[in-house]
């Protein structure tokens, strides 16, 4: 049914709002993809089965959901209208969920989260620390909806901000609002948003175009990926005001190939929105055309460069050229193009809907709104996070990942993917915006946090970046293709112990050879991670190369595993495991032995150990 | 003319060729799409195809590579009936990836880009799946596994091949 008006839309919501009951109990099974490796799917299977076993299934509603976020504890399990948040579900502890919570609103303890800081149980999906300290505006709505459903988009206010925009505002008056937002790229680089439409808006030409980057390569990041997963609509209402902001009418969505269910469920997406008359022609009544088509991506880091993913999405290799002239201007076929990626549109909606003010109220001088990070690495509640600008990296860190790992000791934080830098203890204050990283060393990046801690050798960070780097490197200019592959040598050269000790000047003056010398972004910030690392580590760098001692012990040439005899009661564990037949056995009750000669420092007898009594030195 | 050990019959290649690029309405700027759907139909991207598209498309076969070449998730290489990912990304890395990697070298005697001789198992790596939370991460098939540690490495591996392993484990 095509919609003709904002009138009918409105009509259609209190349709859908009147037909559903707010105290149905629903149960919510989040099916991100961090969920579905623990197995999600054979719990919304037995909830099902269950239901329909208990002659249930008209009464209460299943919804698979998008990613919620909190990754560390799933499959995670939220039932409204109480919202009642299980953790570690597993398809046995399904019918106990129905009998007990379903039908005789009983809480399960063990399935309920244990915060670790009290060793309180909380019931509450609210209530849960590293939801309570979020401010989820964007990255919210994912646990209400069926990714799937575009009338569970309507139930909760989808394509309101589209009518406003299209039926209360002019194109001009949309640009306004976003232009004085303050939004900011959330894909890297920060660019003001707003300008970036007005240059595109202002460029010469009848045929633009706009484009949703979710070609998302920084590793370490998959923010992108939940939101096109989890709220693809959210994404498409954006893209269209944009498009209506700027007089484009087609548009690209560039995805990953290796985000199957992202491309699956933005397709879903772009059909529903068409049947509803909300893409296509004449959207809404109001006149306007657009229509979208997805491109999936062949895995290339270097398509995140603006240049590199038009080039990709016109059958060509993505190879960036210079930016001389802007894409803004000469774009995807040579037309003017805007580009922005998927938190960006998705942060659209929003401030068409409240208003510019509203949006500016939030975060710091430079950036304002929220920002979704992916707090990863070695802290206890890994996940998707979404905090005002200018919270702390403490508070983040800390307060909502729960601390380190194995209560080991923070050692640094990586922010900004390849392009960015480590972040040290002595800047856990500081706030996170755009420019305070820059301030730094690092930068925001698409908002990966990778937690390091003190078993993080940060020469070998440094290496893997690199490493990286070389690999995705698309060739096209020198510094980029040679400088990064020899700095990337000598790096393995220091890892390995054979490090000069003018090897680190030497490293500088290549740094600063690529950052001036390179064609496009790749090139230019590739000597971030070494440079920050070296700046704030360098102590690190120099037992590598005086010593020969990695102090982290991840390097394996400078590093030995040992039996520490007086704990090591001779189960035989390691043994057994070794793949190379380098432990000696010596009789129950006596310490094994590591036969040099055979170790190939893989560190199985290190994590098959579960006495602690071989140490890596 | 191929080098692959897998027969690529030639009629039935280009009908599947030419099913693929009717999809696309022979459109060549969805080379990167259609170069996609035909690895989807032989896991591989076979040179006869490539060739096939090149005609059909009326583009060099020069570029046809060039576009085949440059992205990773394209193989020229026939690959196993098993496909192994091992993610790489920076969370993974940092809680232990290249030990698991490392692991699964050893237990399949493959490096990656390469393939069992028994034709089950190929081994690649990605720079970053997304799943970051649950690092390392390891796909098989596209099933997700996560929190790997080198000690599961062999009881995933038996999951998808239960003969062949034990033997295996010694030639590696």
């Amino acid at each position: 049914m095509k919609l003709k008006s904002a009138k009918e839309l409105e009509e259609l919501r209190s349709r859908i709002i009147k037909e559903r009951d707010p105290q149905k109990p629903s149960i919510a099974v989040c099916s991100g993809t961090g969920c579905h490796a623990w197995g999600c799917a054979e719990v919304t299977a037995a909830f099902k089965e269950e239901l329909q076993r208990q002659g249930l299934d008209g009464q209460v509603t299943v919804k698979t959901t998008g990613c919620h976020g909190f990754c560390e504890r799933g499959p995670l399990v939220v039932i409204y209208p109480q919202r009642i948040f299980y953790q570690r579900v597993k398809p046995q502890d399904v019918p106990e969920i129905v009998s007990k919570t379903i039908l005789q609103n009983e809480l399960i303890d063990r399935l309920l989260y244990t915060d670790p800081s009290t060793g309180q149980k909380i019931a509450y999906e609210h209530e849960v620390p590293f939801y309570k300290r979020q401010k989820r505006l964007v990255f919210g709505s994912n646990g209400l909806i069926d990714p799937q459903s575009i009338e569970d988009y309507f139930a909760i206010g989808g394509y309101a901000a589209l009518a406003k925009a299209l039926f209360e505002l002019t194109s001009e008056q949309v640009l306004d609002e976003v232009k004085r937002s303050g939004l900011r790229g959330r894909g890297g680089g920060g660019f003001p948003t707003g300008r970036k439409w007005e240059t595109c808006r202002n460029a010469p030409g009848e045929v633009k175009y706009v484009i949703c980057n979710c070609d998302e390569g920084d590793p370490g990041a998959y923010m992108d990926r939940s939101l096109m997963e989890g709220n693809p609509h959210l994404v498409l209402e954006g893209m269209v005001i944009g498009a209506y902001a700027i007089g484009a009418h087609e548009g690209y969505i560039y995805v990953r190939n290796e985000y199957p269910l992202a491309v699956r469920n933005a397709q879903r997406a772009i059909e529903q929105a068409e049947e509803y008359g909300l893409l296509g022609e004449d959207i809404l009544g109001s006149g306007f055309d657009f229509s979208v088509r997805i491109n999936r991506g062949g895995g290339a880091f270097v398509c995140g460069e603006s240049t590199a993913l038009m080039a990709s999405l016109e059958g060509r290799p993505g190879e960036p050229r210079a930016k001389y002239i802007h894409t803004a201007e000469k774009g995807l076929w040579n037309r003017p193009t805007n580009l922005n990626n998927v938190e960006t549109w998705a942060n659209v909606p929003g401030i068409i809907l409240k208003g510019a003010d509203w949006y500016r109220g939030l975060g710091t001088e430079g950036s304002k709104g929220t920002k979704i990070f992916s707090l990863v690495g070695k802290v206890n509640n890994t996940g998707l996070v979404e905090v005002p600008m200018g919270m702390t990296l403490r508070e983040i860190i800390f307060d909502i990942g729960g601390g380190i790992r194995g209560g080991r000791k923070f050692k640094a934080v990586q922010t900004g993917g390849p392009s960015g830098g480590v972040i040290p203890e002595e800047f856990l204050d500081l706030p996170v915006d755009f420019d305070e990283l820059t301030k730094v060393g690092s930068m925001m990046g698409s908002g990966g946090m990778i937690v390091m801690d003190e078993k993080t050798c940060m020469v070998d960070v440094a290496r893997y970046f690199l490493g990286f780097l070389e690999e995705e490197s698309c060739g096209k200019c020198v510094p980029c293709r040679e400088g990064i592959k020899h700095m990337r040598e000598i790096l393995t050269r220091i890892c390995e112990g054979r490090g000069k000790e003018s090897d680190l000047e030497l490293l500088e003056r290549l740094s600063a050879t690529l950052a001036d010398a390179s064609l496009c972004a790749l090139g230019s910030t590739a000597p971030n991670p070494v440079l920050t690392t070296l700046h704030y580590f360098r102590d690190e760098y120099e037992a590598h190369i005086k010593e020969k001692r990695c102090p982290a012990g991840v390097c394996k040439e400078l590093i030995n595993y040992y039996v520490i005899e007086e704990k090591c009661p001779g189960c035989g564990l390691c043994v057994k495991n070794c793949p190379t037949e380098a432990i000696i056995f010596k009789g129950k009750k006596k310490p094994v032995e590591i036969d040099y000669g055979k170790c190939i420092k893989c560190g199985t007898c290190y994590d098959v150990c579960r006495l602690g009594a071989i140490e890596v030195r | 003319m191929s080098d692959s050990r897998q027969s690529v019959g030639l009629g039935e290649l280009s009908r599947k060729v030419g099913s693929v690029l009717e999809r696309y309405s022979r459109d060549a700027s969805q080379l990167v799409a259609i170069l996609q759907d035909i690895q989807v139909e032989y896991n591989w991207l076979p040179k006869e195809a490539l060739e096939e598209v090149s005609q059909e498309l009326g583009i060099p076969l020069s570029r046809v590579f060039s576009v085949a070449t440059f992205f990773r998730a394209f193989s020229l290489r026939p690959r196993g009936r098993h496909l192994i990912h091992v993610c790489l990304g920076t969370a993974c890395h940092v809680r232990g990836a290249p030990r698991i990697l490392e692991q699964i070298e050893r237990q399949l005697g493959i490096r990656p880009g390469e393939m069992t001789e028994d034709l089950q198992f190929s081994l690649e790596t990605v720079n970053c799946v997304g799943a970051c939370a649950l690092g390392p991460v390891v796909i098989v098939d596209g099933d997700y596994h996560g929190q790997m540690t080198p000690d599961r490495v062999k009881e995933i591996l038996k999951k998808y091949s239960k003969e062949r392993l034990g033997d295996e484990a010694e030639v590696g």
